[in-house]
């Protein structure tokens, strides 16, 4: 049965009790929320005056009060060493959310770690090193001599190619301005680390690289944009789950025709009407539901194409529309590039522009005949109906009533981020949004939708080269002596993730073996004994995290990382908007910033380069002197982002949740000023400050063992993420109302699959293919397409990488999404299934 | 159950404003404070409330009832399954709040699949599994009320599982 929590009061916030700001760390969506924390022993009262409301709590409150929080909004924490009660709750006053929470953001404090109410007690604490065959609690000078040690070996035996790293690039938790500046500084700074990826992919690269190399950033609008549009597209994204109150609170308006009057008032010189929304994706999601109930399903056009078929449709989109001269000719000859560049010989016949560019960028005239597709030809390659796809092109570009142009936002995410040929595919959509004008004005924008929040600012990476290393190809070939993992989980959200586990698992045991064989405190020993092991094809594993992950059971040294609230932290989200979140809590145990955990990594490879006899190595390892995560903010971002020197902590504290909109253009009245959309003056982010177009034709399915995948297999395993759980799952797997309902990663069957195969909702199933295996928990869907499943990715009872093959695009983006596979039944629905909801997941209103 | 209509009212009403608008929860109850009892317990004193006769009960046909007071609204369902939880002879009648408990919208059944859905952000809530959210916003299952069924026939509200949207402690004093 339902999981609850018998909580049948909680303790009222008092007056003046204190109130901080914070933005919500899981997903790029980044809502306000306010932390409020009283002593212990205080609470309020139900009067006006005893509450922080000044509201009468003895009385029923309304529908989207301020006056109340769910339990999931409350706990216990210390904070500067005294327990406190803590609330937090959303922010009625934020620009991004107004108020909504999502069942992620919304239960951050109970997700909070508590000894006095046993929430989160699966946190790291105590450094750890691997000692008389276990992982022992220990000191910090201790783990950090040992991995200086060894890192400081590899890299004398190897150079420093054999110190692999993987690591957050991105802002919220486990990442932010400071901690991807202290890592940033470390390995591209006192280093050049080539061998690095980041948390959910093998490489270190762009996941939009055609994008960026087109001129385009690609979060150049703002969340009011879609509530300006006359029409939303929407690629390979599932909004409603995913950016959940950028959503409820900017899109639905707009579809649901309540932003009329703002469009009226800001753009008056044109007609208006309710917004309408292209949904492009396989699968009818809860988000295609939610739009037919709030804009009628008139006005929402739903292209469900064959898997990884995009570029075939964004090309006939393209050609269609500019065929029928719906592009702004302006724009295009004041803003994009004039001359056509000559197509490379040999394209696109034999892969693409060069090694670092799969299409090739060139103007509009030369991209429109590089991409010519008809109607028809697009539609056998989608599987859609050719009036289907007219009609897309004409709620994106057809002119309004008078002439007035269609104002489009495009928004894309992993659906083509992680689908078939993702650069041309990128690149394909950009020239759509280019051709018809929509970069740089209100209501439009052409934007990826993003997971984390963003928090970037490091030395250059331009050392790691173009197409960055294979990463996880290269440890499972036996490379590299030492990694540094970050807050990240390979074994969870990697592909070819059954084979990566099995050698990962072995070379890492070949290191535990030879410590299990020297005497323990015998560092000198400790350290030869492990480089034996690592010349033999061993790999001394250190993880940085803040719980225990997978990865981390096969490393030999744990550090533990504080997060988000245990300190400060700074990040931006999709609108580019920037926050503080203010440190309310203390640190679990000895538990601290990523940042000062890489600060003292550095200090520590400074003093034994020094020992070792390297002095002007070890002078590489200066400027590490940061004693809080302030410091590293301001040798970081304040110096190096672009108009950061507008920003400070203080300034950001008077922001509130609102903050203000990257990059900051001066500080004026008290404020910080920002930029609410990019490209306004139709300069982009070239040499030239021309944007580009791409000839990108269609070339089937792109990445290596896919069609023959295909062919092998009967069923697309398509995947993705649900509601309860994005970008949370590290600490949900400790969180009972989450893991009530998904015990098990689902997968969204058809029911005549499900009878094919003889199972049952709630039966626990095995997904295998060539590339691996994994399971997961049938979910009879009604909307699914017989022969498409859709499971939950990177779940921990069930991990969906385990069945992608290896096959990357040629800048080794992974290709999650085309992914084919069988099904067989392991088991009968466990006690654990048997008690779930398998109803419809869409709303009815009847 | 005056209060409880007029709860649903507001949230309607909000909901056709659009969204984000602020709240008139207080302002429109002009209910007096009730007095709470000299008592200082652990956990609230829940009422016994009479909500209806199983004879009053066809199944998928909701009765609104309002527990612990009248400014809590639920529904009282008879469901024509046995489920865990559920009472009266053929063990399918079960009580819940309606106030969705992410913001406090109405919510609706639907006696096609047995759920209560709501139509401010999509939640949806299962009937017959406790009130479990099948999809949704809330950060919590749908409050349940616990019932008891006498030698009447007449079913008794008495306890509820989860914290009502609203309100800080179940039972308002």
């Amino acid at each position: 049965m339902a999981y609850k929590r018998q909580i049948d009061r909680l303790p009222i916030i008092p007056a003046g009790a204190k109130k901080q700001s914070v933005t919500c760390h899981f997903c790029i969506v980044g809502c306000g929320y306010h932390a409020y924390s009283w002593p212990v022993n205080k609470q309020g009262g139900t009067a006006p005056s005893e509450n922080a409301f000044g509201t009468d709590l003895s009385e029923q409150q309304g529908a989207e009060t301020e006056a109340w929080y769910a339990p999931s909004m409350y706990n216990i924490v210390q904070q500067n060493g005294e327990a406190v009660h803590l609330v937090i709750k959303p922010d009625k006053a934020c620009a991004v959310n107004a108020g909504l929470g999502s069942i992620r953001g919304a239960r951050m404090a109970e997700n909070s770690y508590s000894r006095q109410r046993q929430t989160q007690q699966q946190r790291l604490t105590e450094p750890l090193v691997w000692r008389q065959g276990m992982k022992t609690p220990t000191s910090w000078e201790d783990a950090l001599d040992l991995v200086a040690r060894v890192t400081a070996k590899v890299i004398d035996e190897q150079g420093e190619d054999g110190l692999f790293v993987s690591a957050f690039d991105h802002g919220g938790a486990g990442g932010g301005y400071e901690n991807t500046w202290g890592t940033g500084k470390l390995y591209f700074g006192a280093m050049k680390v080539k061998n690095i990826r980041i948390h959910n992919r093998p490489a270190y690269n762009s996941e939009v690289h055609a994008t960026r190399d087109m001129g385009v950033g690609e979060l150049n609008n703002a969340y009011e944009d879609a509530e300006l549009a006359d029409t939303i597209m929407a690629i390979g994204t599932n909004p409603l789950e995913t950016q959940t109150n950028y959503f409820l609170n900017h899109w639905v308006p707009n579809l649901r025709g309540t932003s009329l009057d703002k469009k009226k008032a800001e753009l008056p010189s044109e007609p208006h009407g309710p917004g309408r929304i292209v949904i492009i994706d396989p699968r009818r999601t809860v988000t295609v539901n939610a739009c037919e109930e709030v804009a009628g399903k008139d006005n929402v056009l739903h292209l469900s194409l064959n898997s990884g078929t995009d570029l075939a449709l964004f090309n006939a989109l393209f050609t269609y529309i500019a065929d029928k001269g719906w592009i702004d000719k302006d724009f295009i000859a004041k803003s994009t590039l004039g001359e056509a560049v000559p197509r490379p010989a040999l394209y696109p016949a034999r892969g693409g522009a060069g090694p670092d560019r799969p299409g090739h960028l060139t103007n509009f005239a030369a991209a429109l005949e590089g991409n010519r597709t008809s109607i028809d030809d697009a539609a056998k390659i989608t599987g859609l109906a050719p009036a289907d796809i007219v009609k897309a092109a004409e709620w994106i570009a057809k002119p309004k009533e008078g002439g007035a142009r269609r104002r489009t936002m495009f928004g894309y995410e992993k659906g083509i981020i992680w689908g078939n040929d993702n650069y041309r595919t990128n690149g394909a959509l950009v020239n759509i949004a280019l051709a018809t004008g929509n970069v740089g004005r209100p209501g439009g924008g052409v934007v990826r939708l993003g997971g984390h929040q963003e928090g970037y600012v490091r030395p250059s990476d331009a050392h790691v080269g173009r197409p960055a290393a294979y990463v996880d190809q290269l440890l499972i070939s036996g490379k590299g002596g030492v990694h540094h993992v970050w807050a990240c989980d390979h074994y969870k959200t990697t592909l070819n993730a059954s084979e990566f586990k099995r050698i990962y698992n072995r070379r890492t045991q070949m290191v535990r073996e030879a410590m299990d064989a020297a005497p323990a405190g015998d560092r000198q020993a400790q350290v030869d004994a492990i480089m034996v092991a690592i010349r033999q094809g061993g790999l001394f594993a250190v993880d940085v995290d803040i719980v225990p992950t997978k990865i981390g059971e096969a490393c030999h040294v744990i550090l533990p990382a504080a997060t988000s609230g245990e300190m400060n932290l700074t990040s931006m989200n999709g609108e580019r908007r920037m926050r503080i979140t203010e440190r309310y809590m203390d640190p679990p145990g000895q538990s601290m910033p990523d940042c000062l955990v890489a600060a003292r990594i550095a200090n520590h490879l400074e003093r034994v380069l020094r020992e070792m006899g390297k002095g002007d190595y070890a002078d590489q390892f200066k400027g590490f002197d940061w004693q809080t995560e302030e410091d590293a903010f301001m040798d970081g971002y304040h110096k190096h982002a672009g108009g950061a020197e507008h920003v400070t902590y203080e300034r950001l504290r008077a922001m509130g949740t609102n903050g203000f909109q990257e990059p900051a253009q001066a500080f004026e009245n008290g404020k910080i000023v920002g930029t609410a959309r990019l490209y306004t003056d139709g300069v982009f982010s070239t040499e030239d400050g021309k944007a580009r177009f791409m000839d990108a034709p269609w070339r089937g399915l792109e990445a290596p063992g896919k069609d023959k995948q295909k062919a092998d297999h009967a069923f697309l395993i398509n995947n993705g993420r649900t509601n309860h759980v994005w970008q949370s799952a590290y600490l949900d797997v400790d969180n009972d109302l989450v893991t009530d309902r998904w015990p098990y990663p689902f997968i969204e069957m058809n029911p005549k699959d499900m009878a094919g195969l003889g199972l049952k909702e709630g039966d626990l199933v095995e997904v295998y293919n060539d590339a691996g295996s994994t399971q997961a928990m049938a979910y009879p869907t009604a909307s699914a397409k017989t022969g498409e499943t859709f499971m939950l990715f990177a779940y921990p009872t069930g991990v969906q990488g385990n069945v992608v093959n290896a096959g990357t695009n040629e800048l080794i983006l992974p290709n999650y999404k085309q992914t084919w596979a069988n099904i067989r039944k392991i088991a009968d629905a466990p006690a654990v299934t048997r008690g779930l909801s398998f109803k419809s997941q869409e709303y009815r209103s009847s | 159950m005056t209060g409880c209509k007029k709860l649903i009212e507001v949230g309607r009403r909000q909901f056709l404003r659009g969204g984000a608008v602020a709240t008139a929860g207080a302002a429109a109850y002009a209910v007096a404070p009730k007095k709470a009892a000299a008592r200082s317990l652990a956990r609230v004193d829940y009422p016994s409330s009479r909500l209806a006769n199983v004879k009053d009960l066809t199944v998928d046909e909701p009765l609104d009832i309002a527990y612990p007071d009248d400014d809590s609204p639920g529904v009282l369902l008879k469901l024509g399954r046995r489920v865990p939880e559920g009472v009266g002879p053929d063990g399918d009648i079960v009580a819940f709040s309606t106030l969705c408990p992410h913001k406090g919208f109405p919510l609706n059944y639907v006696a096609a699949d047995k759920s209560l859905n709501c139509p401010g952000h999509f939640s949806r809530f299962d009937c017959e599994k406790g009130g479990m959210q099948i999809w949704g916003q809330a950060t919590q299952n749908l409050p349940q009320f616990t019932l008891r069924v006498d030698d009447r026939g007449d079913i008794h509200a008495e306890g509820v599982d989860e914290l009502i949207y609203g309100r800080l402690s179940n039972v308002l004093a």
